[in-house]
């Protein structure tokens, strides 16, 4: 949904980073209202998923220059943890297993923390159990998935599925979510898919990045970005996705080197 | 070197020191304290140049002014002891607190299945199962041998299903314990044992248990200590063919703690479960050398050793696993791992295998690692914060032990304990402190 005049939530200008010596991003601009989709696309190794862990604050990644502002704060002053309590959500492509930390538990201590920004009273086990097994709903997770550890023998659908259960409890104001349709079949696709548009309201923004178009025919994007060698090359509606899908990405090497040349 | 020269000499003159103010020999142990003295004079104490204390010294000992007296001289004292040291914990369950100068049995009524041992029966016992796994002659064992007094020495009957509680908190005092546990055919019992530390105390272990044919142990072995404060314990286990031992055995906060299980399969054919969780901060030292031996084929073992080290502690562990060629078609595995927490900790850990037979299946494997940058990164950006995050992989870490743990012992040690007894001041006196009164608010 797209209004000119929504608040913005997340504005990205001229970003630069990279990891050990490789310049990854190379002057990425980017602005995401409430209310909008957008979805940013591209090769592998174009830069896309380095975007979503820069805006997470992953410590492996630095910031050469530019500048992230999240509701007129610099979001690359954060922590990761303070960017999550804030209301920044990432999704992750591969989820973490984490071995003897049970999901329930460390659900409910990310809720807490969220809550806790929020000015919300913490929720003991009984009342975050309620609050948990409203929102397992929305992604149709068999609760057995609560009581083992965090992601632990999950299957790739089993995962994202719990990144999406995290979305619903946290209630992000941006949503940044990583190749979340990769491993999953066409029934766990469309059940992930309802659960993050469900999601998206007119508060919130999302940022769906993914290689494909059949997300986006699950989700309908108000925004659709080409990205290649570390920035944002062409953006466009949904007829974008859809030329992709057709032209393939060859198109991009061709403007990308004429950008190069020129 | 100049360190171990040190603490090998001032272990020595520790050692004489404490030998001429051991008060005579008295008790049931009489003969086994002259024994055990007469041994210790001639033993050179361990040191750093030998192999089975390389990397572990015991210069904190030396170190300690222990009053040999005030554990030992409990016993004239035995009036109204009996409702102080024993009590039913739970439906079946004996709880007996050993302050190592009392007869622990004094005034106690046993449960049905569980009997003293007789003289003529202590006799032939004592003893026994430390020679049958290589270690009566150890330093340890003779400390324990030149200082101990009182014994605990129960038969468990043929067929019984026993729960025991065994609990001792030790001062700034030299805390001899012994118990020797006959398990008879098919005998089942249940055996936590907490040993706590409120001084800058020594508390000395020997445990031998004796598994009959299809009998059964489950000890659970939970060790809070605190950083002036040292443990020694030998945990001696004869298994008959069919017999089943599970060890779980939690230290932490200990200044020095060396933890010996020395297991044998008399005649194979029996299954051993070993699992092991020390955590060192400070200047802290924790070793565990196991040593599992069989005597036939078809003996199973299944060893998970885990460890913790931050600030400048010090993990040791060496699992010495004995297959001779009568142990055919032994299974046995053994895995170490490691948490290293600070650049200044350190870790050694060595599996120590001895294969002669030839049909036999024996894994062994040791990883050690730091928390990893990948899982603390998700925790953070789910909004937990990075001293949060640490905290629930290493507890995950411990989990895997602790979850064995029967939940009595498990009560004992909360994890938080475990992470609270730090070398710094405060800590473990806390974690020991809320764990005790755990322990009183169950009893009665």
């Amino acid at each position: 949904m797209i209004r000119p005049d929504a608040d913005v939530l997340l504005e990205i200008r001229g970003l630069h980073a990279r990891v050990e010596d490789n310049a990854i991003l190379k002057g990425v601009d980017l602005t995401l209202r409430a209310g909008e989709i957008h979805a940013v696309m591209g090769r592998n190794g174009s830069g896309k998923s380095t975007l979503s862990k820069v805006l997470a604050g992953h410590p492996a990644y630095t910031v050469t220059a530019g500048t992230v502002t999240y509701r007129g704060q610099n979001l690359l002053e954060l922590s990761p943890e303070e960017r999550a309590r804030l209301g920044v959500f990432l999704g992750f492509q591969y989820p973490v297993e984490i071995p003897g930390v049970s999901n329930l538990e460390f659900l409910r201590v990310a809720t807490n923390a969220r809550r806790v920004q929020l000015g919300q009273e913490e929720l003991d086990t009984f009342a975050f159990e309620d609050l948990v097994r409203e929102r397992l709903k929305v992604v149709q997770m068999d609760p057995a998935f609560l009581d083992r550890s965090v992601n632990e023998g999950f299957s790739g659908g089993e995962k994202k599925r719990n990144e999406i259960l995290q979305m619903a409890l946290l209630e992000p104001l941006v949503a940044i979510l990583d190749e979340t349709d990769s491993g999953l079949d066409i029934d766990a696709l469309r059940i992930v898919a309802a659960g993050v548009s469900q999601l998206a309201t007119a508060d919130t923004a999302t940022l769906l990045i993914t290689h494909y178009q059949r997300l986006l025919e699950a989700i309908t994007p108000d925004f659709v970005h080409v990205m290649a060698a570390g920035r944002i090359l062409r953006t466009g509606g949904r007829e974008l996705a859809l030329e992709l899908e057709e032209r393939g990405y060859d198109w991009v090497d061709q403007e990308l080197a004429a950008l190069e040349l020129g | 070197m100049g360190i171990s020269t040190v603490s090998a000499k001032g272990l020595a003159g520790w050692t004489s020191d404490l030998l001429a103010r051991l008060p005579a020999p008295s008790g049931p142990l009489a003969a086994v304290q002259r024994r055990g003295r007469e041994a210790l004079a001639a033993l050179q104490g361990p040191s750093r140049r030998q192999e089975a204390w390389r990397f572990t010294d015991l210069a904190l000992l030396a170190g300690l002014d222990l009053n040999p007296s005030a554990a030992l001289s409990r016993g004239a004292a035995t009036d109204g002891l009996a409702p102080q040291n024993s009590s039913q914990s739970g439906p079946g369950t004996l709880r007996l607190k050993l302050d190592g100068g009392s007869d622990p049995l004094a005034g106690v009524v046993l449960p049905a299945g569980v009997s003293p041992l007789s003289e003529s029966e202590l006799v032939l016992a004592l003893g026994h199962t430390l020679a049958a796994t290589g270690c009566e002659q150890h330093w340890p064992v003779e400390l324990n041998h030149a200082s101990a007094s009182q014994l605990l020495a129960l038969r468990i009957a043929s067929r019984s299903q026993v729960s025991l509680e065994l609990v001792s908190d030790a001062a700034a005092e030299l805390r001899p314990l012994r118990v020797l546990l006959i398990l008879e055919e098919k005998a089942q019992l249940q055996l936590c044992q907490r040993l706590t530390a409120s001084g800058a105390g020594l508390t000395s272990l020997v445990l031998e248990a004796h598994l009959g044919r299809g009998a059964r142990l489950e000890h659970a072995l939970v060790a809070l200590g605190q950083p002036d404060a040292a443990l020694l314990a030998h945990l001696a286990l004869e298994q008959e063919p069919e017999s089943h031992v599970s060890l779980v055995a939690v230290s932490a906060g200990w200044g020095v703690s060396r933890l010996e299980p020395r297991i044998v399969q008399v005649d194979g054919s029996a299954t051993t479960t070993l699992r092991g969780l020390q955590v060192v901060a400070g200047d802290q030292i924790a070793d565990t050398h196991s040593h599992m031996a069989f005597g036939g084929p078809e003996g199973q073992l299944d060893q998970l050793h885990k460890a913790v080290a931050d600030g400048r502690g010090r993990s040791v562990f060496n699992g010495a696993v004995r297959v001779p060629r009568a142990a055919q078609r032994t299974n046995a595995a053994q895995l170490s791992r490691s948490l290293l927490l600070s650049d200044r900790a350190r870790i050694d850990t060595k599996p120590e295998l001895e294969i002669v037979a030839d049909d036999v299946r024996c894994a062994h494997g040791a990883t050690v690692s730091c928390l990893q940058l990948d899982e603390l990164f998700y925790l953070q950006s789910r909004g937990i914060a990075a001293d949060q995050a640490s905290a629930l992989l290493k507890r995950a870490f411990c989990e895997e032990v602790l979850r064995e743990l029967p939940a009595t012992a498990r009560r004992w040690c909360p994890f938080e304990s475990l992470l609270a007894a730090r070398g710094s001041d405060g800590g473990p006196a806390t974690a020991v402190e809320s764990g005790r009164e755990d322990l009183e608010g169950e009893g009665g």
